[in-house]
C-alpha cells in the first residue's frame, strides 16, 4: 500500500504519532496548503488572536500537563510574533515545537513577501532549529524535533515549513532519531552520589535549594522522601514552587529577592547546599561573591553546562533529577530535628512573610489569601511584576505542576495565554491567573480565544493602576519620581473590556466584596475577569536590594501617610478620569 | 590564557553560525577559526582559538558539546600536539631584492608561488610563532598583502579525535 502524501498531510501524521491533540495557532498565506490538511484532521486547533498568545498557550499547557506543547504561526511577522514565547520557553526550559511557515524555497532569501529569516532570528533562544528544505525530511526532522523538546534539559524547537514542502508529494516513512551529537545525560554517576550522600550526612546545616528542574523531571516526591528523611530544610526558587508542599515544616518558602527572610537567612548560615535543578540564577543568589559563604555545594542538574557556570561546586552531579534523588535517598540514613531545625524554626516565628491588614481598602495580599482559601487546589498562572512575586508568597504551593509562571525571561502577558493553555490541559481544574492591570493588557485580545473556545479561565487583576514593580523601585530608589508607571488614567474599564468579549466581569473595591466576587467567579463556567482595586501604594516585601547579600533582606518600611495620599490622589484622578465622578 | 579546541561538527549548513553565534551571545572571544572536511564526508572539523580563563573554557567546551550538531569537543594541550598555520604573503620585490627574499624564504622552508617584476608571493606554513617571525623579516622590503588561516592542531601520538 502506498503512503503517498501531501507534505502538509505529513506534517499532520507526524504530529498525530507524537501523540499530539491541541495545537495553537494563527493561519497565514504560506501556512494554506496545511491548514487545509487541519481542516481535514481531527487535531483540535485553537484559534488565537496574536500568535504570542500561541506561543504561552503552547508554554502553559506544556507546564500543566508535562506534553510537548506545539505552536503555529505564518512566515514574516507570525513567525516574529512568536519570538517573545520562544525566548520565554527557552528561559523556563519548557518543552515546544514551533511551527513557522516559510516562503516557497526557490524565494529564501529574495526577500520576498512576508519572509523573515526565522531560524537565523530564533538561534539563540532554542534549544534546536530547522529549516525544511524537502518533503521527505518531514518526518525525521518531526521526530528529531520532540525528541530534543523534551529530553533531557527541555526546551523549545522551531521547525519553518517553506510552502512548497508542504505541496509536495511525498511517502511516509517514519525513522528512529538518529542524533550523533545529542546523549542527554540521564544516569548518574555513582560515586557522585556517595560523596554528596557522605557531604549530606555530615552537615549540621544543610539546606536543599530546589528549582524548575525537580518540576520538569517529575522529581518531586523523590524531593520529599529525602528531605523528610534527614529534616532537611528546603527551599524552593520561583520555578521551583509547588516542588515541596509548603505547609510542611520542612518548608522555608521561596528564596532570593523577594524569597522569605528565614530561606535567605538559612542559605547565608547553611554549611551545606544541595542544589537540585536550580541555576543560582542572580535574583536567587543576590552579591554572587557573598552567597552562602560557609557552605560546601552539591549541585544537581541534567545539564552539564550548568554545574560550575556561576557558582564553584564541591560536588557535582551531572544527571536527572529523579534519578539522583531516588539514589542519594537510599544512600543517606535517617536523621532526626536538630539545632538546625530549632534555629530556622525561631526565624519563622519571629520574620513570617506578613503584611497589614486593611478594613478599608483591598490589600493584593489578601485577594492572594482568599484566592487560596476559597480555591486551593487551583491552577494559578501569573504575570510578572508585584502580582507575581504576591502569588508566590501569599498562596501555599503545593503541587508542582499547579504554579505556572514566567521565572528566567519575566514575560509581562504571560499570564493570560499560559492560563488558556493550562486549562486545555487540565480541564478538571481550575486556572486563576494573578494579573496586574499592566501586564493583562499585554495579551487581552485572548479574551476572544477564552470566549470563543469555552475556557473557562479566570484572572484576578491585582488592578493597582501603576506597573507596581517598577514603580515600587522608583519610590525606593529614584527619590518617588514615577517616570511613566502610573497608568490608571490610561487604563481599560476591565469590567465592560469582559463583557465585551463576552466573558463575564465583576469588580471588588472593598474587603468585604472580594470573597463574593471570587466565589461568584469560581462558579460560573464562562471566562471571567475580576477587577480588584487595591491599594497603589502597596510593596513587594521582604527584598534584598539589587547586589545586595541574601542577609541583607529589608522589611519594606510602609510608606509615610503623606506619600499614601499622594498615591491615592494620583489615582483617585486617573479613576475619575475613566469612570466618571460617581465612581464605579 | 589562550586556549585550542577542536569541534568535531555534522557538515550542515548553519553550523557555524550556530557556533559563530554561541560565541558572541555568551561573550566568549574567538582568536581564530579554521574549518574544513574531515576523512567522513559527514562531519567538519574546527580548530578554536580562545581566549580566557580555565572556568571560561569549561564553558565553552559545555555550551559547544550542548549544541545538537556538534559531535565532540577536546583541548588540544600545546605541550601535547602540532599547530599549524599557513599564509600567504605578497611581497614588493624587484631584480635587487629577489635574491635576498628568497634566502629569507628558504630559510623559513617557505615555497615562493608567484613572481612579477615588481612583487612575490611566499607560502610559509608553520606554528604562530614562525609565522610572525617571517613576516617580520619580510615588511623591511614592504607587504602588499596578506592573508593568514587560522590555526589547525593535532595531539600527537596515537591518541585520536573522531568523531
Amino acid at each position: 500500500m502506498s503512503n503517498k502524501m501531501t507534505g502538509a498531510q505529513a506534517v499532520l501524521e507526524c504530529l498525530k504519532r507524537e501523540g499530539v491533540d491541541v495545537v495553537f495557532g494563527l493561519p497565514g498565506g504560506v501556512l494554506l496548503p496545511l491548514y487545509d490538511a487541519i481542516y481535514q484532521s481531527d487535531i483540535r486547533h485553537i484559534l488565537v488572536r496574536h500568535e504570542q498568545g500561541a506561543a504561552h498557550m503552547a508554554d502553559g499547557y506544556a507546564r500543566a500537563t508535562g506534553n510537548v506543547g506545539v505552536c503555529i504561526a505564518t512566515s514574516g511577522p507570525g513567525a516574529t510574533n512568536l519570538v517573545t514565547g520562544i525566548a520565554n520557553a527557552y528561559m523556563d526550559s519548557v518543552p515546544m515545537v514551533a511551527i513557522t511557515g516559510q516562503v516557497n524555497t526557490w524565494l529564501i532569501g529574495k526577500d520576498a513577501f512576508q519572509e523573515a529569516d526565522i531560524t537565523g532570528i530564533t538561534l539563540p533562544i532554542t534549544k534546536h532549529n530547522y529549516l525544511l528544505r524537502s518533503a521527505k525530511d518531514i518526518s525525521r526532522v518531526f521526530r528529531e524535533a520532540f525528541y530534543i523538546a523534551r529530553t533531557g534539559r527541555p526546551g523549545p524547537v522551531l521547525i519553518d515549513l517553506p510552502r512548497d514542502v508542504t505541496v509536495d508529494e511525498v511517502e511516509f516513512t517514519w525513522p528512529e532519531v538518529n542524533l550523533p551529537g545529542y546523549h542527554p545525560s540521564v544516569k548518574v554517576h555513582e560515586m557522585q552520589i556517595k560523596k554528596a550522600a557522605r557531604a549530606l550526612m555530615e552537615a549540621q546545616r544543610p539546606v536543599i535549594y530546589v528549582g524548575g528542574g525537580v518540576k520538569l523531571a517529575g522529581a518531586h516526591k523523590s524531593l520529599f522522601d529525602l528531605a523528610t528523611k534527614i529534616n532537611a530544610p528546603v527551599t524552593t526558587t520561583l520555578m521551583g514552587i509547588g516542588c515541596f508542599p509548603e505547609d510542611h515544616p520542612l518548608s522555608l518558602g521561596m528564596l532570593g529577592m523577594h524569597g522569605t527572610k528565614y530561606a535567605n537567612y538559612a542559605i547565608q548560615e547553611s554549611d551545606l547546599i544541595l542544589a537540585v535543578g536550580a541555576r543560582f540564577d542572580d535574583r536567587v543568589t543576590g552579591k554572587i561573591s557573598s552567597f552562602a559563604p560557609h557552605a560546601k555545594i552539591v549541585h544537581i542538574d541534567v545539564d552539564p553546562a550548568e554545574v560550575g557556570k556561576n557558582v564553584r561546586v564541591d560536588i557535582p552531579v551531572v544527571g536527572d533529577a529523579k534519578n539522583a534523588l531516588m539514589a542519594l535517598e537510599k544512600e543517606v540514613q535517617p536523621k532526626p530535628r536538630s539545632a538546625w531545625n530549632e534555629k530556622i524554626d525561631g526565624w519563622k516565628r519571629d520574620y513570617p512573610l506578613t503584611y497589614i491588614p486593611d478594613m478599608n481598602i483591598i490589600k493584593p495580599q489578601f485577594v492572594i489569601e482568599k484566592l487560596c482559601q476559597l480555591a486551593p487546589d487551583a491552577i494559578i498562572t501569573t504575570e510578572v511584576g508585584q502580582n507575581q512575586m504576591w502569588a508566590a508568597q501569599f498562596f501555599v504551593h503545593k503541587d508542582p505542576q499547579k504554579f505556572i509562571s514566567s521565572g528566567g525571561l519575566g514575560t509581562m502577558g504571560y499570564g493570560f495565554p499560559a492560563a488558556i493553555g493550562a486549562k486545555i490541559g487540565r480541564p478538571e481544574c481550575d486556572v486563576i491567573d494573578i494579573a496586574g492591570d499592566g501586564s493583562f493588557l499585554m495579551n487581552s485580545q485572548e479574551l476572544a480565544t477564552a470566549v470563543v473556545n469555552d475556557i473557562p479561565v479566570k484572572v484576578a487583576i491585582l488592578n493597582n493602576g501603576c506597573l507596581g514593580m517598577v514603580r515600587q523601585w522608583q519610590e525606593l530608589f529614584f527619590e518617588k519620581r514615577y517616570s511613566a508607571t502610573i497608568l490608571g488614567r490610561t487604563s481599560p474599564d476591565f469590567v465592560k473590556l469582559a463583557e465585551a468579549y463576552g466573558a463575564m466581569g465583576l469588580r471588588a473595591t472593598k474587603p468585604s466584596e472580594v470573597e463574593p466576587v471570587i466565589r461568584a467567579a469560581l462558579a460560573t463556567d464562562r471566562p471571567v475577569i475580576m477587577d480588584f482595586i487595591v491599594n497603589p501604594a502597596e510593596k513587594v516585601s521582604p527584598m534584598v536590594p539589587a547586589g545586595a547579600t541574601l542577609s541583607e533582606i529589608l522589611e519594606l518600611e510602609w510608606c509615610e501617610e503623606g506619600h499614601i495620599s499622594h498615591l491615592e490622589k494620583v489615582y483617585a484622578d486617573a479613576r475619575k478620569a475613566i469612570f466618571g465622578e460617581e465612581g464605579y | 590564557m589562550r586556549h585550542t579546541i577542536a569541534v568535531i561538527v555534522e557538515n550542515k549548513s548553519g553550523v557555524l553560525t550556530r557556533i559563530a553565534g554561541l560565541f558572541s551571545r555568551r561573550s566568549f572571544n574567538i582568536d581564530s577559526l579554521s574549518v574544513g572536511a574531515t576523512d567522513n564526508p559527514d562531519y567538519s572539523r574546527m580548530t578554536i582559538t580562545v581566549e580566557g580563563d580555565k572556568d571560561v573554557l569549561e564553558q565553552v567546551i559545555k555550551q559547544l558539546s550542548k549544541l545538537i550538531n556538534v559531535i565532540r569537543v577536546s583541548e588540544l594541550v600545546p605541550s601535547e600536539s602540532v599547530e599549524r598555520e599557513l599564509a600567504v604573503i605578497k611581497v614588493t620585490a624587484d631584480k635587487d631584492t629577489r635574491g635576498e627574499i628568497m634566502q629569507i624564504a628558504n630559510i623559513f622552508r617557505a615555497k615562493v608561488i608567484d613572481v612579477s617584476a615588481r612583487s612575490m608571493i611566499i607560502e610559509v606554513t608553520g606554528d604562530e610563532e614562525k609565522i610572525n617571525a617571517i613576516v617580520q623579516l619580510l615588511r623591511q622590503f614592504g607587504i602588499k598583502e596578506m592573508a593568514r588561516t587560522g590555526k589547525v592542531s593535532m595531539v600527537r601520538g596515537t591518541r585520536v579525535i573522531k568523531a
